[in-house]
Order: C-alpha cells, then structure tokens, then sequence
C-alpha cells in the first residue's frame, strides 16, 4: 500500500476551470445572437453558420491527425467558436464555398500553422474574415435585409449597412440630416431589425452574451468597456465639434461589428493582454483605430482591421504593462 | 462589515474543514519515537546523547548548532536505540534519533500543574532564552527558529504584534481547534511575545469561517489589554505572512525584505501556546496538535501528538488507512508536501495530514497555455506566473529572477488556477532554487 503513493509538486487539488469549461462557455454565449441572426435571416444564417462550424472543426481534426500527428482536441470547443464567430462575420447569403474556405484560413493558417490553441498570435475568425474581404469583396458586402426571403439561400434581396450608407453618403456630399432617414432607428439597431453580418445585428443579444460571460468570469469587463468607452468618447468629441459632419456616438455602438468585436473577439484570451491594465489599454487602442478607420479610412467598418494590428501590439503591451507587483514601494499606513 | 483583506490576487479552494467540530485528543505514545535532528530551516541540531541511554520526556538530546539552528527534546521516555539516517517527510533520509519507549517520565523541570498561570515574570531576555532552550520553531509549517525571529535586527524596531489564526488551508483545523480550547493560553502566550518584542499591540487575524473561534478570543480579549481580534475574508493565501500583515495593519513588506521592515513580527496560533508552555510551564517542544483528516477517512479528529511519532500511527487513531488512499499529505493541501511513505515520524512543523483518494490525487491532463491570464489575477504577489514558468522551462533562471521569482511564496494559486492544467509552480520551484543559487554564488 504505501509504495502505492503519488508523490508530486503542491498543489495537491485543483480548482474547477478547465478549458473546455471556458470555451462551452463562450459557445453558450454566443446563443441570443446566434438566434436573432437565424430569426432575422433565415434559413440562410443558419447553413452559413453550420458550414462554418463543420469546416472549421473538420480542418483542425484533419490538421491535428495528419499533419502534426497529435491528438485531436476538437472537443475543447475552440475550433467550434472559431466557426462561430467566423459566421457571425459574414453576410448570411455567403456562398458555402467562400465559408469553407474562410474556415480553412482561420483554423488551417491563422491557427494550427502557429502551434495550436494558444499559439496564434492573431484572432483566427478575423483573419478568416479579413481574407474573404479582401478576396471576395463583393460577395462579402452585400448584406441580405432581414426577413427577406428566409427560406431561400443566397438569393436574398441585398442592402448596404448602415455603416455604408453614412460612409458613402458623406463621401458624396450628402448631407447627415438625409441620410439619418436612410438608416434604421435606433430602437431597431438595438435589437438587429438591419443588414448586416450574422453577427452585427443585435447588439442586445450580443451585450447579453457578454454579461453572461462576465458573471460566469470567462472574461474580465476590462476590454469591452474599455473599447466601447473609447469609441463613445471619440465619436462624441466629434459630434460636439461639427454635428453636421460627425454622426452621434450612439450611432457608432450600435452600427456594425463594435459589439461582436468589443464583447467576443477582442476578449479572445489567446491574442489579448496578460494584465488588467494591459487590456483597458488593448481596449483603447481597438477604440482609437476603429474610429480612425471609421471616419477617415477606406473601409466603412474597422472593427476587425482595429483587432488585428492590436493583436500584433499584444507582447509590447504584455512587456510594457505587468501587474501590479506585491511590495513595489514602501508603504506605511 | 466589511472583512479585511489583501488585496492582489486570491483563491476559493473548497474549504473542507470536516473535522472542526472535534475536540484534540490525545494520540497514544508511539512505541517507538523517531526524532530527526533538522526539523526548522537552519543547521540540524547536534545529538548530545548516545545509542544506549536513557531518556526523559523533555530532555534535550540534539542541541541547536550556529546562529540557525533549534533545540530537539525527547518526545517520549525510554531507551535511545539507534542514532541512524531515517526517511523524513521530505522523502529524503536524514539523521534521527530512534527511542524504544518505556513509560512516560517526564523531567522535574516541567510545570505539569494544569491551572493556567497568568502572571508574567520574565524579563525580555529571559523570554527569548526560554524559548531557544524549549526549541520552538515557526509551528505553522514554515519552521524558522521562533527565538531568531524575537530578535529583532539593529537598526530595525517592532510596533506590533501579529498572531496568525487564520488558517487558510483547505481541511485543516488543528489551529482553529487550539484557538477554541486553548484561548486562554494563546491570550498569555501573545502577552509574553508582546513583552519580548517590547511592544504594546497585538493583532490576532483569523478567517471568518471560524465565528466560534473568532467569539470566544474577543469576549477573553477584554481581559487582555492591547490585543484585538480582526475576522478577516475567506480568502487563499490569507495566512500567507506579507498577506496577512497586509490585510490586518495594511503594511506592504517591500520586495526581498523580511517582515520586520514593516514594524511587525507574526507568528503562528500554535507558536504562541508553545511559547506560553515553554514560558510559563518550563516545558520544550516535544508535542503539537495535527490534523488527520481527508474525505474517505472514517474518523478525521485533531490530535495532540508526541514528535517523532510515525503518521501511520496517527491514521489508525482516525479509524486507519482509507482503501481507496492514493496520496498522503503532510500539510494542507495547497502548500504541503506529498509523503512517499506512512513511516515518516511527525515533526514540528507538521499542522496537518490529509488522506486524498485516487480521484483527488489525480491530476489533470496537461494542454497549451490559452494566455486566459487567470494565474496573474490570482497571484498574490502580482507575479506573471505564466511567464516566469516560461522562463523556467527554457533555463532563463536571470530573466526569472528579474522577473521577481523570489518573491514567489509558493502558494500555489497559479496552478490551482490553471484552466489548462499546466504544473506553473513546479517549474518556477525548480527555477527558484536555481536562481537562489545563483544569488548565493553572487555574494560570494
């Protein structure tokens, strides 16, 4: 019997987090939005967001076993959320193919050619996203309208966002009293009534996802706010300076991808900073750089561009911003 | 109320303190007593007896060598049997005294009087003598000399006392029970290290999942002027000393630095009852309570047990050795050490034994690192755990230490942690001692 006993290292029990716990989590998230985007976009939302899923997870199995000769840990649900958030950023009227092939992007390149869960350097879904931009770039902005054709694919009636519309309008010299009324109120962004992607819509079921990823302590608040703040702030001083060529801050929370960025890519743990303060100052950066891209850049939409070089600044700040370290400086109380 | 706390970092492991509700109890005397010479942080004690000769309970046979060292007394009356290398509970062999017991004799110098004695007699020095000659070393399991740590260094001054009741680790309840039975005796026993450090406050801290301790030591310290009684969060490591300091006089002992930079001295719960005995009852250090406890044992109890005594004998006392015992620990089980063998005699700084069946012992499975940052949320010490076990694995013992390795306490909260089950403290405890090296071989 005694020399039956394990010997190791302290500690002797271990706490109830485990990856898997974490990324079920994420993926349960994820269900308001994932609703609404079938609710407001059919049948097509739907095929979009299980091709991706498949494809993403089907990829990372085919690279695990056969390329790098481990074993698969598909059921860890990473891949799953890769999937997920990779549809979420796409028109609902995707071709299949251009899902399929955004999915290989994401896990095959973006992921696993890094190492792996937890080696990727750049948040997957949006590499996946941001190829299909830039390859397919009229496939990937035309957004279908909501409950239009639900139960066809890819045959929908088409719009730009709202996003566009303002971006495209002042481009022309519209001005932003008539355009106002070429975009959807307020109350219908909120709850997604808009084009857009699957995941652009409804910033309610977004914000629901992430209060719940906040109770369950998937994430910390300190990006989402951080970001969301930031673009508020910007947007406003704007406004306050020319109300007639800036439009209001509310409009820039509840147009296009800033929820779905803010509240579940930005938070990816792998491609975001180490420390509290590390993260607000993530959070700030993807504010600033969505703005800028916003108002001035090319794109009508930054969201992901703002992600993605942030992400290359993550070891700087991780460098830069360490925690708070217990007895730095005297102090007599 | 809002409970004190500190304020980095900070883990919930389940508290399983199953056996609280049981009173201590004598353990039997062991037939025989194995007692090692190096039971404290310092240099082992020197044997002053030989195979052969009779012993009293309380006799001093190992005397403390150098400025670090303690006394060791006998545990037990009989014959010295053998002066030989045994197996100790840090699994390697080290030197010991083997006693046959016969009888239970103690020597004439014990106070065996029961009635607490209340009065303080001694001066400073006379305190600080009487506890190196009883060998009293730091019994919350860190076992550093309790006399080295009543000196305080020249130049340096203490304003405060701080006992530590708190009791943070998972199952264990040997303090908890010491604080509720013996409250009295730790009232005095703070008193006489008050008198020794020359100061006149004192601070017991103790975790609010004890509210019977926590009465019956505010209702006793209304005769005890200077000393208060702070109920602190339930929080892991808050008996961690740079912790509790900071919780309680919200000091922050700086980097590297010892305690005593912040004005205080802590010590242990069951330190300051040794203290009282070897004060006020002439007698050394030759017992302590410990915790036998784990979910498949049949009777966990907190006993009061002679050193030396084998474990094995403990876990008969509480209804023997569970079938389903996969690991056995000396300590709590986020800070204790994994015993290899049932023989291993109790030592001084032993508070707890805790049975873990196969299912607890287990560990999970190892993956990639998701830089979900969950280990620097809970570090205590602000420390970026992820990375400093990076640098470890890859030999970066400098890049370590300049990450402030050394300020690890070793509590285990990182790996606790760990969604991904990765073993962080292993590899920064391995790179500690490299890099404790390395600063070593510096100052040479």
């Amino acid at each position: 019997m005694a020399n039956l006993l394990t010997i190791s290292g302290s500690p002797h029990i271990h706490g109830d987090q485990s990856i898997r716990k974490i990324m079920w989590g994420v993926v349960i998230a994820l269900i308001p939005a994932l609703l609404v985007s079938f609710w407001y976009f059919g049948i097509g939302a739907f095929i979009v967001t299980m091709m991706a899923v498949l494809s993403c997870v089907v990829t990372e199995f085919i690279v695990q076993k056969f390329i790098l000769k481990e074993e698969p840990t598909i059921s860890d649900g990473s891949a799953v959320i890769t999937g997920l958030l990779l549809a979420m950023n796409v028109p609902g009227n995707l071709p299949w193919w251009m899902v399929v092939i955004g999915s290989i992007i994401s896990i095959g390149v973006a992921k696993m050619s890094f190492g792996g869960l937890g080696k990727n350097p750049f948040n997957p879904a949006l590499i996946g996203r941001v190829f299909l931009l830039i390859s397919f770039p009229v496939a990937m902005t035309s957004w279908p309208l909501p409950f239009q054709n639900r139960w066809v694919f890819t045959d929908a009636i088409t719009g730009p966002t709202a996003l566009g519309v303002i971006k495209e309008g002042l481009g022309k010299g519209d001005s932003l009293d008539n355009l106002m009324t070429r975009i959807p109120s307020y109350a219908e962004m909120l709850i997604g009534n808009m084009g857009g992607s699957l995941g652009e819509v409804s910033a309610l079921a977004i914000l629901l996802g992430g209060l719940y990823m906040i109770i369950r302590r998937i994430i910390t608040w300190h990006i989402p706010v951080s970001y969301i703040l930031t673009v508020f702030i910007f947007a406003g001083i704007l406004y306050l300076i020319d109300p007639s060529k800036f439009i209001d801050p509310v409009f820039h929370l509840l147009a296009g991808g800033l929820m779905l960025g803010a509240i579940f890519m930005a938070t990816d743990m792998v491609t975001s900073p180490m420390s509290k303060t590390g993260m607000v100052v993530f959070g700030f950066g993807c504010g600033i750089l969505t703005m800028l891209i916003r108002v001035w850049g090319a794109y009508p939409e930054g969201v992901s561009f703002a992600i993605l070089i942030m992400n290359a600044f993550v070891p700087l700040i991780n460098k830069g911003f360490k925690p708070a370290k217990f007895g730095e400086e005297v102090k007599h109380g | 109320m809002l409970l004190k706390t500190f304020t980095l970092g900070g883990v919930h492991p389940e508290e399983n303190k199953i056996s609280s509700g049981q009173p201590i109890r004598k353990a039997p005397i062991p037939k025989t007593a194995v007692v090692p010479i190096a039971q404290h942080i310092g240099a082992p004690a020197e044997i002053i007896i030989a195979k052969g000769d009779k012993v009293k309970t309380g006799q001093l046979i190992a005397r403390g060598q150098s400025f670090i060292s303690a006394n060791v007394h006998a545990p037990v009356s009989g014959t010295v049997t053998k002066i030989d290398e045994f197996m100790d509970s840090s699994g390697y062999r080290k030197r010991a005294i083997q006693i046959e017991t016969e009888g239970d004799e103690w020597i004439g110098t014990i106070d065996r009087d029961e009635k607490i004695d209340a009065t303080i007699k001694r001066s400073r020095e006379e305190i600080i003598q009487l506890i190196k000659e009883s060998g009293i070393v730091g019994m919350g399991g860190a076992t550093f000399p309790t006399h080295i740590k009543m000196m305080v260094p020249q130049g340096k001054k203490a304003d405060c006392l701080i006992i530590n009741g708190v009791e943070c680790e998972p199952y264990l309840t040997s303090d908890h029970r010491l604080m509720v039975e013996r409250g009295e005796e730790l009232m005095i026993g703070a008193r006489i290290l008050m008198t020794a450090l020359g100061v006149e406050k004192a601070y017991i801290g103790i975790e609010n999942n004890k509210p019977d301790a926590i009465d019956h030591l505010t209702n006793l310290s209304k005769r005890f002027p200077g000393i208060t009684i702070h109920p602190l969060k339930v929080k892991y490591p808050q008996g961690g000393e740079k912790q509790l300091i900071k919780a309680i006089i919200n000091r922050e002992v700086p980097s590297g630095k010892l305690p005593i930079e912040t004005g205080c001295i802590v010590q242990n719960v069951g330190t300051a009852i040794a203290v009282y005995e070897a004060v006020q009852k002439n007698k050394p250090l030759f017992e302590r309570v410990v915790t036998v406890t784990g979910k498949s044992v049949r009777n966990p109890c907190n006993l009061l047990v002679r050193i030396g005594t084998p474990i094995s004998v403990l876990l008969e006392e509480a209804g023997g050795i569970p079938t389903d015992t996969r690991k056995v620990i000396n300590g709590g089980p986020m800070m204790g050490k994994a015993l290899n063998s049932l023989d291993v005699p109790v030592i001084k700084g032993m508070s707890g034994v805790v049975v873990m069946p196969e299912k607890e012992a287990r560990r999970p499975k190892i993956s990639n690192c998701i830089r979900c940052a969950r280990c620097t949320f809970v570090c205590p010490m602000g420390l970026s755990p992820y990375l400093i076990a990076q640098m470890a694995e890859a030999r970066l013992e400098e890049r370590a230490e300049a990450e402030r390795i050394m300020d690890c306490i070793e509590c285990g909260s990182c790996s606790f942690t760990c969604p991904s089950g990765r073993p962080l403290l292993d590899n920064i405890r391995v790179a500690k001692s490299k890099v404790g090296q390395i600063i070593r071989s510096r100052a040479k």
